[in-house]
């Protein structure tokens, strides 16, 4: 997340939206984001209804078993229409925010 | 003869703990979360130590203390790095496949939901005015 927000300028340039899910309530993403200073939006799912329909849902990975969302990321064209997925095998290992960046760029040559 | 203090099993010992504490430290940065290099680096000079202090413990107890302690730091830290290497190479790709997550070229799935202002947002609302979203997916729980 904090890699994402040093590099959101680069997002803001290119007209990107920057968005972060989880099934954290809305106030407990205000603060944490808030405190460390995120300015992107923040979406909350607790019941993880969208993190299910998008197949990204880990089942019992949260504490007290709790359902939660396993790391991946979308990037999403103005159409709507998937351009770039990114569904890691490893926890620890998520999407750098250059990966995307890079992956915009190349949509944006790739139609011209 | 005084004996000597067998330093070696002590600072291996601790430099071996750091290995596994430091992990919520360089797990901030994604060079050393991608593969935890800084820790195992940890690891291996803390049992080099360790190893060290083994040889000089058993090798000349004449000179230097550690018959007792440097087998028991010495297994204490090996439990921990089994501990480490198993959460690292073990739990944490225990990802599910997501088979069925949206594919390129495929139609995202609308949603609705609050941000962090309690305020509904569409994927919709996302997209208009801007060239694209970035949807980022994470477990949260801070």
């Amino acid at each position: 997340m904090r890699s994402f927000q040093q590099k959101l300028s680069e997002f803001d340039a290119r007209g990107i939206r920057v968005v972060a899910i989880s099934v954290d309530k809305p106030e407990i993403n205000r603060g944490q984001f808030q405190k460390l200073g995120y300015t992107f939006s923040h979406l909350s799912d607790p019941k993880a209804e969208v993190i299910r329909r998008y197949d990204v849902l880990h089942l019992g990975a949260g504490p007290k078993g709790v359902d939660i969302a396993r790391p991946a990321e979308f990037l999403i064209d103005s159409n709507g229409i998937v351009r770039w997925v990114n569904l890691t095998e490893n926890i620890a290992v998520r999407a750098r925010p250059e990966q995307v960046l890079e992956a915009f760029d190349a949509l944006g040559s790739a139609a011209q | 003869m005084k004996r000597k203090w067998n330093s070696s099993i002590w600072v291996g010992f601790v430099v071996a703990i750091g290995g596994l504490f430091s992990y919520e430290f360089f797990a901030q940065f994604p060079i050393t979360r991608d593969f935890p290099w800084a820790n195992l680096l940890l690891f291996g000079i803390g049992g080099s130590l360790l190893i060290f202090g083994l040889f000089r413990a058993f090798g000349r107890p004449q000179v230097y203390h550690g018959k007792i302690f440097a087998p028991i730091l010495t297994a204490i830290a090996l439990f921990l790095f089994a501990f480490f290497s198993y959460e690292i190479f073990y739990v944490l790709r225990q990802v599910p496949l997501s088979a069925h997550a949206p594919r390129v070229g495929e139609k995202a799935l609308d949603f609705i939901l609050l941000d962090q202002n309690e305020k509904p947002v569409g994927l919709g609302d996302l997209l208009s005015g801007s060239r694209a979203v970035a949807l980022i997916f994470y477990r949260g729980f801070w």
